[in-house]
């Protein structure tokens, strides 16, 4: 099941983890993408939190995480080929998993439906 | 995901429309606010934009930027007393590149003039400071010097190796000009100015059209296969590459044309000698000795781009500097920036430490332009 934020990131959750990218609709918005930072294992976060950071050729911008949890990896693919968030930000362009602390934390995001609308009045 | 530096040239104004803002719009290109206007920052990418003009030619919409017209007796006596540059010197269609000094010796502005045939001076001034330099030029010229704002003209660039190719195709006779030289023409019974000028480091031109005229013309250039509309994200990066300072980041009343390693702008002999426009002794001496900071290029180690705002550390960590310019330069792959530096790290070579948001980034100061420049110059 994949989850949004009003920050235009999604969440994959499988069991208790969860895997975190930015949406189709926020890698256009950026544009071209020249670098990506990504948590390290071991990483504590919160829901909110600062976890990434997604540099375009015009400006940096913060990734939050949408849930609470421990970085269980960060995406290595992106620090060589950061364009993959562009050519492919739902799937191979992810960002980092993490193990959930909290799943109740998912009822506040959005599903699917609910982000497309989000979207569309944007 | 949220832009970490949103705010940072946001002003709560009323924004101004552009003769070309409904023709950006149906092209697709995303609106910002920028110099008091609404303006493209891009259309398909700033990325594919930087690398086309690199490659071909591109139009960038610059009518924000302020023409103005000088014209009166004593124009060319006038006008020195306020910039470093030879006017009397100027000949007919002839452009120069010169700063709008404080008294102080510290950048107003930077600018290009041309001779016009009837001798009068044509000058474009950067649109963020427009209103203050005319208020600047009205205060300080004499009552017989008439200042003129085209506030009704549109500006394009079209910048690119293959922009030759395109405009002569429109506008016969513009293969002649060369670099800093420009002259009256006219397409379709529309007169226009046009320059052998840009601000990429690509051969180009600037043309200045009435505005009622702009779209067509935008759109008969961008009808030409070498030719796309380019935003003004690309235009920064590829100015940026090219070594040419942007007005109010990397040039300001703090800095001055030593400082700024535009040393060339104080070329003249004469004017040196004479030593009559604002902060000459001082600008004088620091050419003689050296500024005590200097304007540098810097090549980042990593992906990362270091961005305006960054410090530049010393040996000891301590902040000697601060970054004006910067971003992933598309030509080359990587991160570059502009800064200014204590003299004694002014070196090509000198390796220099960064910090951005708490992180420290390893720099190399660097030749500049990082991007050969391809201007076509004519026979000396």
């Amino acid at each position: 099941m994949r989850y949004f934020t009003e920050d235009r990131e999604w969440v994959d959750v499988d069991g208790d983890v969860g895997t975190v990218g930015i949406t189709d609709y926020a890698q256009g918005q950026l544009g071209d993408i020249v670098f990506v930072e990504v948590p390290e294992e071991g990483k504590e976060v919160a829901k909110g939190d600062e976890a990434a950071v997604v540099e375009s050729v015009k400006a940096a911008s913060d990734v939050y995480s949408p849930v609470s949890g421990t970085v269980i990896e960060g995406n290595a693919e992106l620090a060589d080929n950061p364009a993959l968030v562009n050519e492919d930000a739902d799937g191979e362009g992810w960002f980092f998993k993490l193990t959930l602390s909290d799943p109740d934390e998912l009822k506040d995001l959005m599903d699917e439906a609910k982000y497309e609308a989000f979207v569309a009045k944007l | 995901v949220t832009d970490i530096d949103l705010a940072n040239d946001y002003v709560e104004v009323e924004l101004g429309t552009l003769p070309l803002d409904a023709w950006h719009r149906a092209k697709g290109g995303r609106m910002v606010p920028f110099a008091g206007y609404h303006m493209p920052v891009q259309y398909e990418g700033i990325m594919a934009e930087h690398l086309w003009t690199r490659e071909s030619a591109g139009l960038f919409d610059v009518s924000h930027m302020g023409q103005l017209t000088l014209s009166g007796d004593g124009l060319d006596d006038a006008l020195e007393k306020l910039i470093p540059a030879d006017v009397k010197g100027l000949k007919p269609n002839a452009q120069k590149y010169s700063l709008l000094l404080a008294d102080n010796g510290g950048i107003l502005d930077d600018l290009m003039f041309t001779r016009l045939p009837n001798g009068d001076l044509y000058m474009v001034v950067n649109g963020a400071v427009k209103y203050d330099d005319i208020g600047h030029l009205r205060d300080e010229l004499p009552d017989e010097i008439t200042l003129n704002h085209m506030d009704e003209q549109a500006l394009f660039a079209l910048q690119g190796p293959k922009a030759v190719d395109a405009l002569s195709r429109l506008v016969r006779g513009v293969e002649n000009l060369v670099f800093m030289i420009g002259d009256a023409f006219e397409w379709n019974g529309v007169p226009l100015r046009i320059s052998r000028t840009g601000y990429t480091g690509e051969d180009g031109f600037e043309i200045s059209v009435p505005g009622e005229h702009a779209e067509a013309l935008a759109d008969a250039l961008c009808a030409q296969p070498e030719v796309k509309p380019i935003g003004l994200g690309a235009r920064d990066s590829l100015r940026l590459e090219a070594d040419l300072p942007l007005y109010g980041h990397d040039l300001d009343p703090e800095t001055t044309p030593i400082m700024a390693a535009l040393n060339f702008a104080v070329a003249s002999k004469r004017r040196r000698e004479e030593a009559n426009f604002p902060g000459a002794e001082r600008i004088l001496m620091e050419r003689e000795q050296g500024p005590v900071a200097r304007r540098v290029g810097l090549l980042i180690e990593g992906r990362q781009p270091v961005r305006e705002g960054a410090a530049v550390l010393d040996a000891d960590g301590s902040e000697v500097g601060k970054v004006t310019s910067g971003g992933f330069a598309p030509t080359i792959g990587a991160p570059i920036a502009m800064a200014y530096v204590p003299a004694t790290m002014a070196e090509i070579g000198t390796k220099v430490q960064l910090n951005q948001r708490g992180k420290v980034h390893e720099a190399t100061v660097a030749a500049m332009p990082f991007v050969p420049h391809r201007y076509v110059r004519g026979a000396k």
